[in-house]
């Protein structure tokens, strides 16, 4: 039976993980592939990397902490940020990722998705979705709805974030990467409304992100939320809680997960 | 580490040479770096001649059989490829490298290796697709591939299709199955070729020791021992149907 995975996210500017929240406050918290190896040996699924340098000749460096990562950790390595052409996405994978997300300019040019994937495999590509609830004018309203916003929650698009999750599905997304603005570093929980409006509407695996705070939440994210795969950050590089933590509540509640040491 | 470094399958005084194809299907650098770390010399193989030099070789790739297909022709690997099959000379495929064995992909209807009668169809009933993370490979019978690996480990899969082998030998070729909304073949092993689904390059410490397994068993298959093993592909690319 295919397992839920838990995905350890790195946020990497200018070769180094940082955190804070998205762009501001950034704290240095080590070395990518050392961080993405200790991971590895602790359970992780897969290993995301997003890479937040803003300046393009960050690029190369980045190029560099993937190829690294890639000789240490034989795990799946996804890698995002800042991924704009087909040629990008080309060095990045031959770089040694498996996957790249495509975010902003996905939106800003949505054939790109298509393109992508008809080289390289709907497989490789992940589209991220970045989303953020409207408001409701009262509590008897419609639906909760959220609109896309890029720039790391900077940019509002106009579009609905559903119905965007759709679109990039037929295009050629192989999965989604879905982050609750809202949440994200907050400590209180995954939008699970969102994750559950989404994937219910698209066949292709959904990683939910933003907000996760303990392992309540990874189960949550799951079982109400619908999610393949459930990512967050800092509650494992601050080693709130562990990958083996997380394993064994989502276990506990009956979840498939892949056995690590100390989780059985 | 430990589970990452399993004993070297090559002693240290020895070379055993194993060409990666590279035909330009994305990430190289993982299994580069596995089948390095289990020992062996890599050699990335962009020509026939790459080829020659090998003792062993392994078809990586993720993605669609029609680029595939054209990029390996370009590049003229696709014969020399064949005649390595039909000489009994030991083979890996991996994800796309596998389904290429059989006859044709119903993802794009092209005609692939035909070495194993069968075609590539997409996964049936599956709950997600693509069939992305880790799932169970439960064998169905013994091989040397899968030595010191528990039954029923989990292995990384990334792919949306999957070959169905056809004919009165296709129950035999089937080495391990997976379920993903219903099952399918993760393994296959005829001979001298030997096929996986997942990526054991992916695969953390089983996936490299999948790897050593298969290292062995090359080595051991060159030296003669290869009796017991019989060549896929010699009386024709039909195979046994």
């Amino acid at each position: 039976m295919l397992r839920r995975r838990v995905i350890p996210c790195l946020d990497v500017a200018d070769g180094r993980v940082v955190k804070g929240t998205r762009f501001v406050d950034l704290v240095d918290e080590g070395d990518p592939p050392e961080l993405a190896e200790r991971y590895a040996r602790e359970g992780a699924d897969e290993i995301v990397f997003l890479d937040i340098t803003a300046a393009p000749e960050g690029r190369g460096t980045l190029l560099d902490v993937v190829e690294r990562t890639a000789r240490r950790a034989f795990v799946p390595l996804t890698v995002g940020g800042g991924v704009r052409s087909v040629a990008e996405m080309r060095d990045v994978l031959r770089a040694g990722a498996d996957k790249v997300s495509l975010n902003t300019a996905a939106v800003a040019d949505p054939s790109l998705i298509s393109r992508c994937a008809a080289r390289f495999g709907r497989q490789a590509v992940v589209v991220a979705i970045d989303a953020r609830r409207r408001m409701a004018l009262n509590a008897d309203g419609p639906d909760p709805s959220w609109e896309v916003v890029v720039r790391g929650g900077r940019e509002p698009t106009g579009l609905d974030a559903v119905a965007w999750a759709e679109r990039v599905v037929e295009l050629g997304a192989g999965e989604l990467l879905v982050t609750s603005i809202d949440r994200d570093g907050t400590g209180s929980g995954f939008d699970t409304e969102l994750l559950r409006a989404i994937s219910s509407r698209v066949r292709v695996p959904v990683i939910a992100s933003g907000g996760a705070a303990g392992p309540a939440d990874f189960v949550a994210a799951v079982r109400d939320g619908g999610a393949d795969a459930v990512l967050a950050a800092s509650i494992f590089h601050r080693r709130i809680h562990s990958i083996a933590q997380v394993k064994r509540a989502m276990a506990r509640a009956g979840l498939p997960v892949r056995a690590v040491a100390g989780t059985r | 580490m430990k589970a990452w470094a399993p004993e070297r399958p090559v002693p240290p005084s020895e070379v055993f040479r194993v060409a990666v194809v590279d035909y330009g299907a994305g990430n190289l650098v993982s299994i580069e770096q596995a089948l390095t770390t289990v020992g062996t010399e890599v050699i990335l193989a962009r020509t026939p001649d790459d080829l020659a030099r090998a003792d062993a070789i392994v078809v990586p790739g993720v993605g669609a059989a029609a680029p595939a297909m054209r990029r390996l022709a370009r590049a003229r690997l696709v014969d020399p490829i064949l005649a390595w099959i039909a000489t009994g000379r030991p083979y890996l495929g991996i994800c796309l490298g596998l389904q290429l064995l059989f006859e044709r992909s119903e993802e794009d209807g092209a005609d692939t290796f035909g070495v194993l009668p069968g075609r590539t169809v997409e996964l049936a009933n599956a709950p997600t697709l693509p069939h992305i993370g880790w799932n169970q490979v439960v064998r169905r019978r013994e091989h040397p591939l899968f030595e010191g690996i528990a039954q029923g480990a989990d292995f990384y899969f990334v792919h949306s299709y999957a070959g169905v082998p056809e004919g009165i030998s296709a129950d035999r070729l089937v080495l391990a199955e997976t379920e993903h909304g219903a099952r399918f073949a993760s393994a296959i092993d005829r001979g001298n070729v030997l096929g996986v689904q997942f990526h054991p390059e992916r695969s953390g410490g089983d996936g490299v020791r999948l790897l050593a397994n298969f290292v062995r068993w090359s080595a051991a298959l060159a030296a003669g021992a290869g009796a017991q093993y019989t060549p896929v592909g010699a009386g024709g690319t039909s195979g046994g149907d």
